[in-house]
């Protein structure tokens, strides 16, 4: 299940046929690696900066943990080409934004909304902040409310008398 | 009692963790289910003539089946798609040949055999960008007015089709 992935992620072209062989996965892109050819530089530098932006902001679909900005699968590329597109046809980056979400789902942004279902997602962690402060207070009340049994004289004195003793 | 509740705790935890281990996280829920399927006319691998349109499958239960004749996942599943054609049971399969090349494809479909009612021909990929398209192979099922009512990420074997697909098509009445 790995093996796929990394190869679609653009590692070790050289792993190709190895990987080849564990079928059984679901592989988003051309089996022969194909080198990635120069690409004329961008023609308008603010729209660039603008999907560079937004790109660290999205997931690559292929390479889950990688954002979009950086993966070099072929998939990934297409999406860049694509909010190219949609940049230059003048969308905002909210619409941009809107149309990968409603094709891909919430799971294309790094920061999903906060809603029903990823309340757990973003409370959760305060949740258990909260818990390590209440565990953290009952220890503390519990070690100021400790009472000591009561001792009597002669434990005292036996205590002193040991203290005394010079080893 | 007290004493053993980080102890519960732990075991809960480690639960969940076990769970989430297990997990197959290229399995993420489409955005489309309950949703109209995208539409597009696209030219058919074999037929440049021909072109498909998914208003051509309007009114019947179909399977759009996303593959590419390099995809070594989409040869496991071949062969069950192949039985489904020839069973005349299930519902038709649309074979979506995703950025790759008509000419592998239909190559590929001659030596090994067709299951596909058609094969339009998405080269740009732009098609399964509009799909929510992750990889190859990816199965839709999409009902009589064309809403897609499930995805299936990766290939389909006999269970996959029997627990999941089964009764899905059995409750569209098809």
């Amino acid at each position: 299940m790995t093996a796929p992935i990394l190869k679609r992620c653009g590692y070790a072209t050289v792993l190709a046929l190895s990987l080849h062989l564990s079928a059984g996965a679901n592989e988003p892109t051309q089996a022969v690696p194909t080198a990635p050819t120069a690409q004329p530089l961008f023609a308008d530098a603010a729209i660039e900066s603008r999907l560079m932006l937004l790109s660290r902001e999205l997931r690559c679909v292929v390479c889950q943990n990688e954002a979009l900005s950086e993966s070099p699968a072929e998939l990934a590329g297409d999406m860049r080409k694509e909010i190219r597109e949609l940049m230059k046809a003048g969308k905002t980056d909210q619409e941009v934004l809107d149309f990968l979400t409603s094709r891909y789902g919430d799971f294309v942004l790094f920061r999903p909304p906060f809603k029903p279902l990823t309340y757990l997602l973003w409370i959760g962690p305060f949740v258990f902040l909260g818990f390590g402060v209440l565990i953290w207070f009952m220890a503390l009340r519990a070690r100021r409310t400790f009472k000591s049994a009561p001792v009597s004289s002669e434990q005292i004195a036996a205590a002193a008398r040991l203290l005394e003793e010079k080893p | 009692m007290k004493r053993w509740l980080p102890l519960v705790f732990f075991f809960v935890l480690v639960g969940f963790f076990a769970k989430g281990l297990f997990l197959n996280p290229r399995e993420v829920p489409s955005a489309f289910i309950g949703k109209a399927a995208p539409v597009f006319t696209l030219p058919v691998v074999g037929q440049a003539d021909k072109a498909f349109s998914t208003t051509d499958m309007k009114g019947q239960v179909w399977l759009l089946n996303v593959w590419a004749p390099w995809c070594v996942s989409c040869k496991v599943e071949h062969q069950l798609l192949m039985a489904l054609a020839d069973s005349q049971k299930a519902p038709p399969i649309v074979g979506l040949n995703w950025k790759d090349k008509s000419r592998d494809a239909e190559r590929l479909l001659i030596q090994t055999g067709n299951p596909y009612v058609a094969v339009p021909d998405d080269l740009s990929g732009r098609v399964g960008i509009d799909w929510g398209v992750t990889g190859t192979p990816e199965t839709y099922l999409i009902d009589q007015s064309g809403t897609v009512r499930l995805k299936h990420v990766g290939p389909i074997d006999v269970d996959i089709w029997r627990n999941k697909f089964v009764p899905k098509i059995k409750e569209l009445g098809a």
